[in-house]
């Protein structure tokens, strides 16, 4: 009897420590819980509930907004996009910065090299969004990209002298498709043509230019053919088409050609009166050919934002931001390896790229799934960097689900249904990802 | 000890906010005096989109009210989109008196919700009798007269360059043919004719809107703007038709489609009245005007000219028009001090404060163009004023936002995609009609 109560005495202050004990676990808790609760619990299954009714939030119905989902073109392009975004980037970032961190290792400077490369980390996502958006910028006077692109085009191929120049319409010349001009009628030698063409800016004709006038009015010998290459345009108006009024001038620096039979039988520049000519012609009709170099458009560079390089270039951005973060913790991870495997393999005669492979990266291993699974929940999630760079035009060819969730629901679209639908979406894809990071926390902590 | 003071501090805080909110109301419930101070002691606060100048401006209107009344005025600005930001002020209890909302469709949208008060008689008399009918009409939603239409945009007008159109010895065009054919001698001096901001989606859905209204009448374009007429019909084709000969004609859009895509609004008007010209004309509303003035230094009437868009084939020159409507709020806290703040923006005088500082047009015919600054911004209220009953208002203004308003998507960006490629105006009408269906339903 002494001995039961003996016992239940001592068995009593346990249970009721361990009772304690856990209430004021309890009370630890209870602030995260309530604030998981509150601020993800709770809009998560008021989210799933949401996407079950309609654009006004009145009528149930059902599955409806998730085969839109899969319906709609605007979002399956959405969709497309961000399946890009998450094949692509993780694999180019972890990849970058394993090399970078491999090779930083070897360089002297390796910090300031680390620090520089992981400078665009502070950078907002809102800043280097504009900062790309005007490197984009397809004209090469405002985009640094394609100044560089046109300068070094430039370099190999010169730039054509009258880019804007065209035939004036029914005067004798017709155009080929690749943009030369030929005369309609035969000429045979003995004979002068006035070739006009229209679309010249006054501050875009070459100084030297001088009235044609004169030139188109003189009389060729027997065996030559004459002409002038002229604007065909009197500034203020009233000039005749097809005729060489007085103040109309030349367009010198032209190439002209004779062509007969489909071969060139002579060459000619213009003058600066645009005058031209053909001395000892053989007899027989040629054809006058203003070859299409006179004309090419200049070089524009490339669209870099134009509807199918739009998600690259995002990317490319992202990459910018991003490649500094990999790189420093790979950097970490390559630092704890044991340098006394490294060590070992070479004493065994293996070259750099063998201990690469072999060896650095299956230690990296960890480190590396690590970076690249954080990498696709955040890529899944991008929002500014699309939503800046992307121009008006092509933002339907940029969206991805983040973008086009939050049109759909609140950038004029108003059906916040059909986005509820498309976060719930999200979150399906991202959970897959959440769950591999916790398993691995979780086997990494036992 | 320490607590109790605080709480007894907060309690004493608290009775006064309630005294004097209490006082406040007081007051608005007693008719006060018709003297210059009727109002005093209250404040009405106005939420509108407007920032820099034009909120300048219209805080002159405001204090015009205050000298009059005595009320105090105060103006918050709501970002770009209004809608989402009076919403939520109502959900937060803490609704602004006044708001000046700048599309039909979320004035109508705001009606339907409930939230708007009847506009009092007295508004209603004197917009009644200075107001052409359809701006009282664009105010109103199911026979309520909700919305005073105060400044109006006037997005018929296509502005030029006196010396590109000097050089290329060509005058102000009369007919939609006339200015393509100007365009097309534009062209040949060798400036393009036009300056398309194409990265603007709304700038396309306003070159549409008025040659759909010349071309297919004011009858088609209401039933269009309802979407009671398919975007199928035969005339939206002929429309999309006639936009496809601009569009399509490297001549006449400055730097192609290609180019004009990337053109951004102000960059058009850069373009066009900027150091370097690259083309001879832009269309759009008479706020172009004030930019070329601000922003290129032009002198209006002078370096930068407009004339009315042009008649299409033999309709009437078209005059669509744009327009912020002032709506008083049921949960705002003064809505008397509301009403009478709507009184004082019925009548010309409140216009023609606005009107002297620039940057503004009054649908109201009464009042007197003189008070306007220059003589380009007068004949543009001229002609709107003088368009009467034929004026409509934006027709992508007055669809859902998901539809008529929203970058990347529904008309904006099919029109777009229009510009890109203008070979198939019957494909685009199918898809603009899909669109439409879709925006329109829910």
């Amino acid at each position: 009897m002494a001995a039961l109560t003996t016992s239940t005495a001592a068995a009593n202050p346990r249970r009721r420590a361990m009772r304690q004990r856990r209430n004021i676990a309890v009370v630890f808790v209870l602030p995260a819980l309530l604030l998981l609760g509150a601020l993800v619990v709770y809009p998560v299954l008021f989210s799933a509930g949401r996407s079950l009714f309609d654009a006004s939030g009145d009528r149930f119905v059902g599955g409806d907004n998730y085969s839109e989902i899969f319906s709609d073109p605007a979002t399956l392009k959405a969709i497309r996009n961000s399946t890009i975004w998450v094949v692509v980037a993780p694999v180019l970032l972890t990849g970058l910065g394993l090399v970078l961190a491999v090779l930083t290792e070897k360089v002297r400077w390796a910090t300031a090299f680390k620090l520089v490369l992981f400078l665009p980390m502070a950078v907002s996502f809102l800043a280097a969004g504009i900062i790309f958006r005007l490197a984009y910028e397809e004209d090469p006077n405002r985009g640094v990209l394609n100044a560089v692109a046109v300068g070094v085009h430039d370099a190999f191929d010169d730039r054509s002298a009258y880019p804007t120049a065209r035939a004036r319409q029914g005067q004798g010349l017709t155009g080929d498709p690749g943009g030369a001009y030929r005369t309609a009628d035969a000429v045979s030698p003995g004979k002068s043509v006035s070739l006009g063409f229209v679309g010249v800016a006054p501050d875009k004709m070459p100084s030297g230019a001088r009235p044609a006038h004169a030139a188109s009015l003189a009389a060729p010998a027997a065996d030559e053919v004459k002409g002038v290459v002229y604007l065909d345009f009197t500034p203020g108006g009233g000039g005749k088409p097809g005729k060489v009024d007085p103040v109309e001038k030349g367009l010198p620096g032209m190439s002209v050609e004779a062509v007969r039979d489909g071969k060139v039988a002579a060459k000619a520049t213009t003058a600066a009166d645009g005058s031209f000519n053909f001395p000892g012609l053989d007899a027989g009709s040629y054809t006058v050919r203003l070859p299409a170099e006179n004309f090419a458009a200049p070089y524009q560079g490339i669209s870099w934002l134009g509807p199918a390089l739009v998600t690259p270039a995002i990317i490319g951005a992202y990459l910018w931001i991003w490649t500094g973060f990999s790189m420093v913790l790979i950097a970490a991870g390559l630092a704890a390896i044991p340098r006394d495997a490294l060590e070992a393999a070479r004493m065994d005669g293996a070259n750099e790229w063998q201990i690469f492979r072999k060896i650095t990266v299956p230690l990296l291993a960890p480190v590396l799934t690590v970076v690249f699974v954080t990498l696709v929940i955040n890529v899944m999630k991008v929002f500014d960097l699309v939503w800046i760079i992307a121009p008006g035009p092509v933002q339907e060819e940029a969206n991805v689900l983040a973008t086009r969730m939050w049109l759909v629901s609140f950038g004029g679209g108003n059906n916040q249904g059909l986005g509820s639908a498309l976060s719930v979406l999200l979150l399906l894809l991202v959970v897959p990802a959440m769950i591999f990071n916790v398993r691995r926390f979780r086997r990494s902590g036992a | 000890m320490r607590r109790l003071t605080t709480t007894r501090r907060t309690t004493a805080a608290a009775s006064t906010v309630l005294a004097l909110a209490l006082s406040a109301t007081a007051c608005g419930g007693s008719p006060g005096p018709a003297s210059g101070q009727e109002l005093s002691g209250q404040t009405v606060t106005v939420a509108g989109v407007w920032t820099g100048s034009e909120q300048k401006n219209f805080r002159k209107v405001l204090d015009a009210f205050t000298k009059e009344t005595g009320a105090k005025t105060v103006f918050v600005p709501t970002g770009d989109n209004v809608s989402t930001f009076v919403g939520s002020k109502i959900e937060g209890g803490n609704a602004p008196d006044v708001a000046m909302v700048p599309q039909v469709g979320v004035l109508q949208q705001f009606a339907k919700e409930g939230w708007l008060e009847p506009l009092s008689e007295k508004t209603a008399k004197t917009a009644g009798a200075n107001l052409a009918t359809v701006w009282k009409s664009y105010g109103t939603v199911d026979k309520t007269y909700y919305g005073l239409y105060f400044k109006a945009a006037h997005k018929s007008t296509v502005w030029y360059s006196p010396s590109a159109f000097e050089q290329a010895g060509v005058a102000e065009p009369k007919s939609y043919t006339d200015m393509l054919k100007a365009g097309r001698t534009l062209a040949d001096s060798g400036l393009p004719a036009f300056s398309v901001a194409g990265e603007d989606g709304w700038t396309l859905t306003d070159w549409f809107e008025n040659i759909y209204l010349s071309q297919a009448g004011p009858e088609k374009y209401d039933q269009l703007a309802a979407h009671t007429l398919p975007w199928t019909d035969a005339s939206v084709v002929k429309a999309l038709t006639t936009l496809g000969e601009v569009f399509k004609d490297k001549q006449l859009v400055a730097g192609g489609s290609a180019g004009a895509l990337r053109t951004d609004f102000p960059g058009s008007i850069e373009q066009v009245f900027g150091p370097e010209p690259k083309a001879g004309m832009v269309y759009e509303g008479d706020f172009v005007g004030g930019m070329a003035k601000d922003d290129f230094g032009k002198k209006l009437g002078e370096d930068a000219k407009f004339f009315p868009f042009p008649g299409v084939d033999s309709g009437k020159a078209p005059v669509v028009s744009g327009g912020d409507a002032a709506v008083v709020l049921k949960d705002g806290k003064n809505k008397k001090a509301a009403q009478r703040l709507l009184e004082f923006m019925a009548t010309p005088e409140a216009a023609s404060v606005w009107a002297g500082a620039g940057g503004f047009l009054s649908p109201n015919k009464d009042v007197d163009l003189a008070s306007y600054a220059d003589d380009t911004t007068r004949s543009t209220a001229k002609s709107l004023v003088d368009a009467g009953d034929s004026v409509r208002f934006d027709m992508s203004d007055q669809a859902p936002a998901a539809f008529g308003g929203t970058k990347g998507a529904g008309e904006w960006k099919l029109l777009q995609d229009f510009l890109r490629d203008p070979s198939d105006p019957k494909a685009t009408a199918a898809k603009l009609e899909a669109a439409a269906a879709k925006a329109y339903k829910s």
